[in-house]
């Protein structure tokens, strides 16, 4: 198993393997994307109280689970890099970043806008809001650490570091975040009740949720490739992509 | 040779630092004086409406104490990255964890006492309440060393770089969001003549987690950007 593991993580195996799952992960994160939406925008009846303007929630919420997701999963990578100094995760560790980046993003600006409607304004000091914004920042600072070291074997581990310390403060500072907006103001903006979510509701969601995690892989094989490249551009297997030319 | 044990390491890493900053005033004046300016800004651009200035002072304090802390942070390492000394203390025989608890401690002696010093002063020019004066020290008692601890993180892993304090305040600043959250809401909380021993103990219960982990990440940290 761990040598199975160890050989798949190869930079040259990675990069051929992930090279041939691209456009099956391209064909299911179509299949997925196209029924979760047709499911959300259409299937889906509107909600009594938000009417059609709820339907942000298919992009809103599987962004924001995504955003927590990744950042886990970076700060895993995180441990392997410093444990086992393993190439690839430090490569997936550094791809996963922007794209977290975006997700947190992209939560954020939906949200944004879905709270305009519904709340009557673009931002409340709510504490998902401002814990995710402050996730936004560690996702920031990720990268730039990671731009501001020359030496990218040495950065991935800096950022390995970061992402771990992080880690551990994300769920203090969602509490804090918390407690500090419960001692503030009251709930003035009721939100979703998530387990009483009617099913046909339900099921374009996790289906939207899934499409997103694919799309994550997908797009983390893609970038993967490139940044493997681009380090081992001296290497011979690079080489011999290039029809056996030395670079 | 003479071998010291891990306690006179302690020691004696503690009073050399502490020597080195008292030689060089400007060091912990620096940011003192960045302290009192800040809060001084605040009044000239809100206004002085007493009782506007009274409610944020709180706040205020605050911001400013995390801004005065951040700026004198790269002092932490900076002139022992530079003449090589911090490459020795890594290759000593002590673990490093223990060598980075002495540098931080100083560097609290040096840049987070005076704040406490000075704090209750600047408190009474914003008009806050006198009982919330004993909770603003407390707060600053036990959130300044945090912001030490967890700063020194984000220091030794930008210490090597050229322009590593643009990128610190990146690092750290969403870091220090739960202290400001519970220090500014105990003395809020004091000045409304609630009981604020929740936030208290909250405040000390992040001292004890930065103190027992942020100096092996910083370790750890200061290990790769020696590489």
């Amino acid at each position: 198993m761990f040598l199975w593991f160890h050989k798949f993580a190869s930079p040259p195996h990675f990069y051929r393997i992930a090279g041939k799952w691209i456009p099956w992960l391209t064909a299911l994160l179509l299949l997925l994307l196209v029924t979760g939406l047709y499911g959300g925008l259409v299937l889906a009846p509107p909600d009594y109280q938000q009417g059609d303007s709820y339907r942000i929630i298919f992009i809103h919420v599987p962004a924001a689970w995504m955003s927590l997701f990744i950042y886990v999963a970076m700060a895993f990578c995180g441990i392997v890099v410093i444990v086992w100094r393993m190439k690839l995760a430090e490569v997936v560790l550094i791809c996963s970043a922007p794209i977290g980046a975006s997700f947190t993003f992209l939560a954020l600006a939906t949200g944004s806008i879905w709270g305009k409607p519904m709340w009557g304004t673009w931002w409340v000091w709510d504490a998902r809001l401002t814990s995710e914004l402050i996730l936004l920042f560690l996702y920031l600072g990720v990268i730039g650490l990671h731009n501001a070291i020359e030496d990218k074997r040495i950065a991935a581990r800096a950022v390995a570091i970061l992402a771990i310390v992080g880690v551990i403060n994300v769920p203090i500072i969602h509490y804090s975040v918390e407690w500090w907006n419960s001692l503030h103001q009251g709930p003035t903006v009721t939100k979703f009740d998530k387990p009483s979510i009617h099913w046909s509701m339900l099921i374009p969601l996790l289906l939207m949720a899934l499409a997103f995690q694919v799309y994550y892989v997908l797009a983390l094989f893609q970038s993967c490739r490139g940044e493997l490249l681009k380090r081992e551009r001296n290497s011979k297997w690079v080489a011999e992509l290039n029809g056996g030319d030395d670079v | 040779m003479k071998r010291y044990s891990l306690t006179q390491a302690f020691h004696y890493l503690l009073k050399r630092d502490l020597t080195l900053s008292f030689r060089n005033r400007a060091e912990f004046a620096n940011p003192l004086l960045f302290f009192i300016l800040v809060i001084t800004l605040f009044p000239l651009a809100i206004g002085a409406e007493p009782v506007l200035l009274s409610r944020i002072a709180p706040g205020i304090i605050w911001v400013a104490a995390l801004l005065a802390a951040m700026l004198s942070l790269d002092s932490i390492f900076r002139s022992d990255f530079d003449d090589g000394s911090l490459e020795q203390l890594l290759l000593s025989a002590h673990p490093m964890p223990v060598l980075v608890l002495a540098k931080v401690t100083a560097h609290w002696f040096v840049t987070g006492l005076p704040l406490l010093l000075v704090s209750p002063v600047l408190a009474v020019m914003l008009g806050m309440p006198s009982e919330a004066q004993g909770t603003l020290l407390l707060t600053i008692l036990i959130g300044t060393p945090i912001l030490s601890l967890i700063g020194s993180i984000g220091v030794a892993l930008t210490v090597g770089l050229p322009k590593g304090g643009i990128i610190l305040s990146l690092l750290i600043l969403p870091l220090y969001v739960p202290v400001l959250i519970f220090a500014s809401s105990a003395i809020e909380g004091a000045a409304g003549g609630l009981d604020v021993s929740a936030q208290l103990y909250m405040l000390l219960s992040f001292l004890f987690l930065a103190v027992s982990l942020s100096p092996l990440a910083t370790a750890a940290a200061l290990k790769i950007s020696m590489n």
